[in-house]
C-alpha cells in the first residue's frame, strides 16, 4: 500500500508541472503590465524599468519560468507577492485554511443530507415523497450559488438579523456561505445516492437479507448502502474538491478571507506570483484529494483492496482500467462543478 | 411508406399486416415525447428561447431605454420585474439578457465539444503516445478549477461575449475529451470497425463516420447539461467581474450591477436569478429525459 501512495506521489509531478507552465503561459499572455497596476502612474520610467527587473519580468519566458519552478524545488520559495514584496506562502497560509474549513463544511452538510435524503427517496422510489424530493433537489441544483449566497444574505442576514453577513470569524459567520454552497452540493449528493442505491435495491443479496428475516435498517445501511458506497464516495471528493475551487465565489459574496478571494484580487492586480502559487496549491490539494479517494475505494471495498496489492510497480494502467469500470471514475478527473 | 406496404401486401398470408419502419431518430423523438421530465423541460426552455428571441416585440424601447422618473419600481403589471436605479424596465433586461446568456451557453458548449470530441476521438483511436499526451494534457485542464481557469482565461483576453465563451468553452473540453475517448477504445476494436478498414476506409471515415455515431448517446446528454453549466458559469464569470461588462444584460451582470441595491431592493436580484434558475432546471430536466431515452439500460 505505502508502495502504491508514493508511486501515485510520483505521478503527480508531471501534472503539477503541466498546470504550473498552464498558468505560467497563460499569466504571460495576459495584457496589462503589473508596473501599470502595482506601482501608480507617477513613476518615471527608470523606476518601472528597475521595479521590472527586480521581479525578473525583463527575463525571457522560459527564464522566468524555471526560476519559478527552480524556486519551488530547490529553495521552497514559492515567490514573492508584486505587491507588497514578502513570500507567497505567509498570504496563501493565512488565507487557505478558511477556504479549506468552509469546503469541509460544506462537504460535511452535503453529506448528511444528500446521503440520508437519497437513501430515503431511493427506498421510497416513485411515491410523491420521492418526486418531491427530486423537483427539490433540481432547483438545488439549478440555482447560481452567489444568488443563493446573496438571497440568503438578504433574509436571514439583513432583514431577520439571524447571522453577520461578511467575515468568517467563528460558527455564527459560517452558518450562511456554507449553506449557501452546501445546498447545492447536497442536491448533486442525493442524485447520485440516489441513482446508486437504486441500483443495489433489486440485487439478489438485498432479497436473500430480507428473506432470513433481517431488520430494514441492516439490510438499507449494511446491505444497500455498504455496496452503493463507492460511487457516493467518488461524487463527496470531486464535490470537496469543486467547492475548494468554487469557494471564491461565496468568499467575494461574504467578504472572506480566503484563497479564492485572493486569487481573485491578484488577478486584477496582476500579482502573478500569488496566482501561480495560489493555482499550484489547489492543484495539489486536488490530486491529493484524488489519492485519498482511492485509499478509501480500497478500505471500502475488499475487491478493490486486491486489485491494489496484486499490482507491480508499473502495473498502473491495469489498476486503473479495473478500477474504472467499477467507479466510473478515473483518476485526478475534476470536473468540478461551477 | 408505400413501397414496404406493396411489398407486405405482395406476400400474400400477412397482407392486412403494415410493417412500419421506424428510423432511430423517430424512436427517441417518440420515447422523448412521452418522457414527462423530457417535455416539461422542453416546453419552459422553448418558451424561455422564443420569449428572448421576441424581445423587441415585447419590449421595443429596448434593454438600455433609462428614466429616471420611474427609478426602483417595485414589480406591477407595467414592469413585471419593476425597474433599476436608473428607470430601465428589469423585465426588457431579463430577456435582452436571455439573448446573450443563452448564446453563451450554448456557443461555448459546441465549441467545447467540437474540440473535445476531436481530441477524444484522435487520443483514444490513435492509442500510444499520442494518447497519454493528449490525455495528460486534459488531467492538467481539470487539475484548474473551471472558475479560476475561465478567469485567468478571461483575464488575458479581456473582458466581453467571445472571450467569455472562449473562458468557459475551455474549461468543459476535458469532460468532452474524456467521455469520448473511454468508448473509442472499446469500440475501436469492433468487428465493424475492421470491416470499414477491410474495404479501405480511411481513419478520418473510421472516426466520424463508424465510431462516432456510436457514441454520440451520451455526448448529446452532456451538450445539454453542459449548456446549464456554461450559463452557471458565465454568471459566475460575470459576478467576479470578469465576464460580459455592464451595461450588457447579461443574467448575471444584472445581478452584479444590482448588488448595491440589495438591501432596500432585493427584487433586482431575485428576478434575473429566477431566470438563471428557470432555464438551468429546463435544461437539466431536458437532459435527464434525454438520458433516459437515449440510454435505456440506465432508465431506473
Amino acid at each position: 500500500m505505502a508502495r502504491y501512495v508514493v508511486k501515485r506521489l510520483i505521478f503527480m509531478i508531471p501534472v503539477l508541472l503541466g498546470v504550473s507552465f498552464l498558468i505560467f503561459v497563460i499569466l504571460f499572455l495576459t495584457p496589462g503590465d503589473p508596473v501599470d497596476v502595482i506601482l501608480s502612474g507617477q513613476v518615471t520610467e527608470d523606476v518601472r524599468e528597475a521595479w521590472r527587473e527586480s521581479r525578473g519580468l525583463n527575463d525571457p519566458f522560459f527564464v522566468q519560468y524555471f526560476n519559478f519552478i527552480g524556486g519551488i524545488v530547490l529553495h521552497g520559495d514559492w515567490g514573492s507577492s508584486f505587491v507588497n514584496g514578502q513570500s507567497v506562502t505567509g498570504d496563501i497560509m493565512l488565507r487557505f485554511p478558511n477556504t479549506f474549513l468552509l469546503a469541509c463544511l460544506t462537504t460535511v452538510i452535503a453529506c448528511v443530507i444528500g446521503i440520508l435524503l437519497g437513501v430515503f427517496t431511493a427506498k421510497h422510489q416513485n411515491t410523491w415523497l420521492d418526486t418531491s424530493f427530486s423537483v427539490v433537489g433540481m432547483v438545488g441544483i439549478s440555482m447560481p450559488q452567489f444568488w443563493l449566497g446573496l438571497l440568503l444574505l438578504i433574509w436571514f442576514g439583513l432583514n431577520l438579523k439571524w447571522f453577520p453577513v461578511s467575515g468568517f470569524d467563528g460558527p455564527r459567520y459560517w452558518v450562511l456561505p456554507c449553506v449557501a454552497l452546501g445546498v447545492q452540493n447536497a442536491a448533486i449528493l442525493l442524485r447520485f445516492t440516489r441513482t446508486s442505491v437504486l441500483e443495489c435495491i433489486r440485487q439478489d443479496y438485498v432479497r436473500t437479507a430480507r428473506a432470513k428475516g433481517q431488520t430494514e435498517s441492516v439490510i438499507t445501511w449494511h446491505h444497500i448502502v455498504r455496496n452503493a458506497l463507492i460511487p457516493i464516495i467518488t461524487t463527496v471528493g470531486t464535490l470537496f474538491g469543486g467547492a475548494l475551487g468554487t469557494a471564491m465565489i461565496l468568499e467575494q459574496v461574504f467578504s472572506i478571507n480566503g484563497l479564492g478571494r485572493l486569487m481573485v484580487e491578484a488577478i486584477a492586480m496582476r500579482n502573478y506570483p500569488v496566482v501561480r502559487a495560489s493555482v499550484l496549491i489547489l492543484a495539489i490539494s486536488y490530486s491529493i484529494i484524488y489519492l485519498v479517494l482511492d485509499l478509501l475505494y480500497a478500505a471500502v471495498d475488499p475487491r478493490i483492496k486486491a486489485d491494489f496489492e496484486g499490482q507491480s510497480f508499473f502495473g498502473r494502467g491495469r489498476f486503473f482500467a479495473a478500477r474504472a469500470k467499477k467507479t466510473g471514475h478515473f483518476p485526478k478527473g475534476g470536473g468540478a462543478h461551477a | 411508406m408505400p413501397s414496404a406496404n406493396a411489398a407486405a401486401r405482395a406476400q400474400g398470408p400477412y397482407e392486412n399486416v403494415v410493417v412500419r419502419q421506424r428510423s432511430m431518430f423517430r424512436q427517441i423523438v417518440d420515447r422523448l415525447v412521452r418522457n414527462r421530465s423530457a417535455m416539461i423541460g422542453f416546453c419552459i426552455l422553448m418558451t424561455i428561447v422564443v420569449l428572448c428571441l421576441l424581445a423587441p416585440v415585447i419590449a421595443p424601447e429596448g434593454y438600455n431605454a433609462q428614466n429616471l422618473l420611474e427609478k426602483f419600481l417595485t414589480p406591477s403589471l407595467r414592469h413585471p420585474c419593476g425597474t433599476d436605479n436608473l428607470g430601465r424596465d428589469v423585465f426588457a433586461r431579463i430577456l435582452y439578457g436571455g439573448r446573450v446568456s443563452l448564446f453563451i451557453g450554448f456557443a461555448s458548449t459546441l465549441f467545447a465539444a467540437a474540440v473535445g470530441i476531436v481530441i477524444g476521438l484522435f487520443a483514444g483511436f490513435s492509442g500510444g503516445a499520442a494518447d497519454n499526451i493528449a490525455m495528460r494534457f486534459m488531467d492538467v485542464l481539470m487539475s484548474i478549477p473551471a472558475i479560476l481557469l475561465a478567469i485567468t482565461i478571461a483575464a488575458a483576453l479581456g473582458t466581453g461575449v467571445s472571450s467569455a465563451i472562449f473562458a468557459i468553452g475551455i474549461s468543459s473540453i476535458p469532460i468532452f475529451a474524456r467521455l469520448t475517448r473511454a468508448p473509442i477504445i472499446q469500440l475501436k476494436n469492433e468487428e465493424y470497425v475492421e470491416a470499414a478498414r477491410s474495404i479501405n476506409a480511411g481513419r478520418l471515415r473510421i472516426m466520424f463516420g463508424h465510431l462516432l455515431p456510436n457514441i454520440m448517446s451520451p455526448l448529446i446528454v452532456q451538450v445539454t447539461v453542459n449548456v446549464a453549466l456554461s450559463i452557471l458559469l458565465a454568471a459566475g464569470l460575470s459576478f467576479l467581474g470578469m465576464g460580459v461588462q455592464p451595461p450588457s444584460p447579461e443574467w448575471g451582470a444584472i445581478i452584479t450591477s444590482a448588488m448595491v441595491y440589495i438591501i432596500d431592493h432585493s427584487y433586482l436580484v431575485t428576478m434575473p436569478g429566477i431566470a438563471i434558475s428557470l432555464t438551468v432546471i429546463a435544461l437539466n430536466l431536458f437532459g435527464d429525459g434525454l438520458r433516459d431515452c437515449l440510454d435505456p439500460r440506465l432508465k431506473i
